[in-house]
């Protein structure tokens, strides 16, 4: 449990110079979780914004060791990197008092979609690793195009607010919920403007032996259509609006580790966002009031569960 | 921006390894920039949210003190101007205030 | 010297990882290959390795763990087949792009649709611009063989790249023959200890993966894998020659029958060089001048060295066991019709396709291809370019 003071005392193990966008919430989140992780963890990324914009060759912005392979495959990625580090282990190939992490990163799309199958084969196999999850809503880095993630009612490329048909007509998948399903030791979801909460998740995940995840909030003003200054207030409103529930669940006990004062309606998010401006038109109250809906229903089942011990 | 020689096959790492870690620190992003943050010292409470919240690490801290920005890698998103709860830190044209420098 | 069994050409290879006794394994079923890492389970399970094995969720991610297992620096080795071997494409160039030593035992069958189990080449061929070094085999004894140096061949330091050892699925993979096992010590030796290159788990030297290239650099470093190509060639001669005092096995690039005094000729690979074999005998009795030149090295193509054993041949009969839908003729067809064509003169060439699918190549589809060269030989002239040898009209 890190104060910020100590934490700025650590090694920054993502380097200045990479090419993600200015004000990028993705980049805020790996800062954030490098630096609680520490040196001896080996990177594994999907084909992404992230893993694309710090791996120009011949540049690199990782501190640490990182592999890139495909877009669905972070996750199986990772699990043979932990493999050949088990297998070697065990044949006394390896230095004995060198503990090695493994932290596999995944955009939403490489992870709710394209990478699910992945994810689900690595974390039901036990593997020792721990997999990341940056939610941006979208297939940011092709521009824009929606995913199993993007929220009820978003304009996305592949989904734009038309005419006819106002936005994404699916609600959101619930990824925690299905990694939930796989009943690993550890699961939770995070937020980059809690780094306090976020950096602890990771401690305590790295702390654990097994398949781990984490699901964190990295708001892209770009696709949401915001501030270039606005990625950390946008996270702190999806987590005030119960958008983005902090939670954690270990070994199935479910804990709720950030109630709002005062739960703030959806509305507050969303006229932040011009790809949801469609939305506060009035013939789309009825999208509105049903993506309120979904989060009062997904925030009142954690509470529930929460209470019944 | 640094410039970049370009190599030919026989002079680099096969399978496209990159070997030499965080080498794109020489990659200098200053350059984006068409806003830059100006800390205001009597202000500024050494909270370092500014610096958890940097998106390219382009706070500079030293022993738990905001020491400046590091120019060479920030973007001017000004996350860090509206972070910060002591409002210690203003978004000026990059223009304005390179032009007097 | 060697150890004689009888085993199917799934079990021998199955026997051969147990001796190579790789880091980490990642492998998904697929009929006919399935049993080899059935096989090597009971191995893992009975203690008999201490291999890794990743039962993978798909052929795909099986690849992409051999490629984070390969990365972080150590041995690593998988089998497939057909659909599987197609679902884990982009996984292969991959590989081969990152320079990294995986073996792999493909048991060739046909790709769907319609789905079919069992032997041909379409597998293999449909994955021979992917940067693999391919190895193709006659039987079980060529199978065991080609697997054990393939593991050598592709950790070479001038080499860097995966290979793929193919034998026929069901016609070898599933059939008893009696082979030659060299015993768990020499395996061991021959092999030799793995040095990664770039290894991930050296983390006191972080190196970066699967970086994105624009266009100022994918250029160079796809060239990096055509010089391995070039500098593989001599690298397998050199594993064969070796292999060759271990075992009193012979390897080479291909394997000639009767084809010194030839005058007409056919090229195969796989199983079927033995169907050849018998009728070419059959055909020296009546005094037909033909041989048989049996292909083992596709990638690296033996361009120079096919000239050289070839350009003596009137008429030779090249046969693809798989089809390149509207492609000038068969995968290898093309590619030795290519290398003969600087000679001059050079022999006719004409392309038989054939058991697609498993469809049994006999004696007497054999005796219509020396026909056929016959008639090549006398006239001067080709009747039938390519032909579909084993289909019924």
């Amino acid at each position: 449990m890190a104060t910020l003071k100590e934490l700025s005392k650590r090694e920054e193990l993502l380097a200045g110079g990479h090419r993600l966008c200015a004000g990028c919430g993705a980049s805020i989140v790996v800062r954030q979780i490098l630096l609680a992780a520490g040196r001896n963890v080996i990177v594994s990324c999907a084909t992404g914004c992230l893993e694309v914009a710090t791996t120009i060759y011949p540049y690199t912005s990782w501190r640490v060791p990182f592999i890139h392979s495909a877009f669905e495959n972070s996750a199986a990625t990772a699990c043979g990197v932990e493999a050949m580090y088990q297998s070697l282990k065990r044949r006394g190939k390896l230095p004995v008092d060198e503990e090695i992490k493994f932290i596999a990163f995944g955009g939403d799309g490489g992870t709710y979609d394209i990478g699910l199958q992945s994810l689900s084969g690595g974390l039901e196999r036990g593997h020792d690793f721990l997999y990341v999850c940056y939610d941006n809503g979208a297939y940011m880095n092709t521009g824009i195009q929606r995913s199993s993630s993007t929220p009820l009612g978003a304009d996305t490329t592949t989904s734009p607010a038309g005419k006819v048909i106002p936005g994404k007509q699916q609600y959101r998948k619930d990824l925690t919920d299905i990694v939930e399903a796989h009943h690993i030791p550890y699961l939770a979801q995070a937020s980059p403007h809690n780094w306090k909460d976020l950096t602890q998740k990771v401690e305590k995940a790295l702390s654990i032996k097994g398949p781990k995840f984490l699901n964190v909030i990295a708001p892209c003003h770009r696709g949401w259509r915001a501030g270039v200054n606005q990625a950390i207030e946008l996270a702190r409103l999806a987590v005030e609006t119960c958008f983005w529930p902090l939670y954690e669940v270990e070994d199935g006990k479910l804990t709720i580790n950030y109630k709002p004062r005062e739960k703030k309606p959806i509305i507050e998010w969303i006229k932040l966002q011009g790809r949801f401006s469609h939305l506060l038109k009035p013939e789309n109250e009825h999208i509105l009031r049903r993506l309120q809906e979904g989060i009062d229903a997904k925030w009142e089942s954690l509470l529930r569960r929460e209470g019944e011990k | 921006m640094s410039t970049n020689e370009l190599k030919g096959w026989k002079e680099i790492p096969i399978g496209g390894v990159i070997v030499e870690a965080g080498n794109s620190a020489r990659y200098e992003t200053g350059g984006w920039r068409t806003f830059r943050p100006l800390v205001d010292r009597q202000l500024c409470k050494n909270c370092l949210f500014c610096w958890i919240y940097c998106p390219d690490s382009a706070i500079e801290v030293e022993d738990g003190k905001v020491k400046g920005i590091n120019l060479r890698y920030c973007k001017g998103c000004g996350i860090c101007a509206r972070e910060c709860p002591a409002k210690a830190i203003q978004m000026v044209e990059e223009a304005k205030v390179s032009a007097g420098e | 010297m060697g150890k004689p069994v009888a085993m199917t050409g799934n079990i021998a290879v199955a026997n051969a990882m147990r001796q190579i006794n790789p880091d980490v394994c990642a492998a998904y079923p697929i009929t006919p290959s399935t049993e080899v890492m059935q096989q090597f389970a009971s191995f893992v399970a009975d203690g008999k390795v201490d291999t890794e094995l990743v039962t993978a969720e798909s052929e795909h991610s099986a690849m992409s763990a051999c490629i984070g297992a390969a990365a972080a620096g150590g041995r690593v080795m998988t089998a497939t087949s057909a659909n599987g071997l197609a679902l884990m494409w982009e996984m292969l160039y991959i590989a081969s792009g990152n320079r990294l030593p995986i073996v792999m035992m493909v048991v060739n069958r046909a790709l769907s649709a319609p789905i079919n189990i069992h032997g041909d080449h379409s597998d293999g061929m449909g994955a021979r611009d992917s940067g693999w070094i391919q190895i193709y085999s006659e039987n079980a004894q060529e199978a065991y063989d080609n697997l054990i140096q393939a593991v050598v061949i592709g950790q070479h330091r001038d080499v860097r790249l995966p290979v793929m050892v193919g034998m026929d699925g069901f016609i070898i993979s599933h059939s008893i023959e009696n082979l030659e096992l060299l015993s768990d010590q020499e395996v061991k030796d021959f092999i030799g200890e793995y040095l990664p290159l770039y290894p991930l788990l050296n983390i006191k030297q972080p190196v970066t993966y699967g970086p994105l290239d624009l266009q100022d650099y994918y250029s160079e470093h796809k060239r990096q894998q055509a010089e391995a190509m070039k500098l593989a060639k001599p690298v397998i001669l050199k594993v064969a020659q070796d292999f060759a005092a271990l075992s009193g096995r012979k390897y080479g690039f291909f394997e000639t029958y009767r084809l010194d005094d030839a005058e007409m000729a056919i090229l195969t690979l796989g199983s079927s060089a033995g169907t050849a074999r018998f009728v070419i005998d059959r055909a020296r009795e009546q005094g037909v001048k033909v041989g048989l030149i049996k292909l083992r090295l596709f990638r690296p193509f033996p361009m120079k060295e096919l000239q050289a054993a070839l350009g003596h041949l009137k008429a030779l009969a090249v046969m693809d066991r798989c089809d390149s839908f509207g492609a000038a003729g068969g995968p290898v067809f093309s590619e030795v019709r290519s290398a003969l064509y600087d000679l001059s003169p050079h022999p006719a060439v004409v392309n038989y396709i054939y058991g697609l699918g498993g469809r049994d190549l006999g004696i007497a589809h054999i005796e219509q291809v020396i026909r056929d060269l016959q008639e090549i030989r006398q006239t001067g002239s080709i009747r039938e370019l390519i032909t579909y040898l084993t289909v019924r009209e």
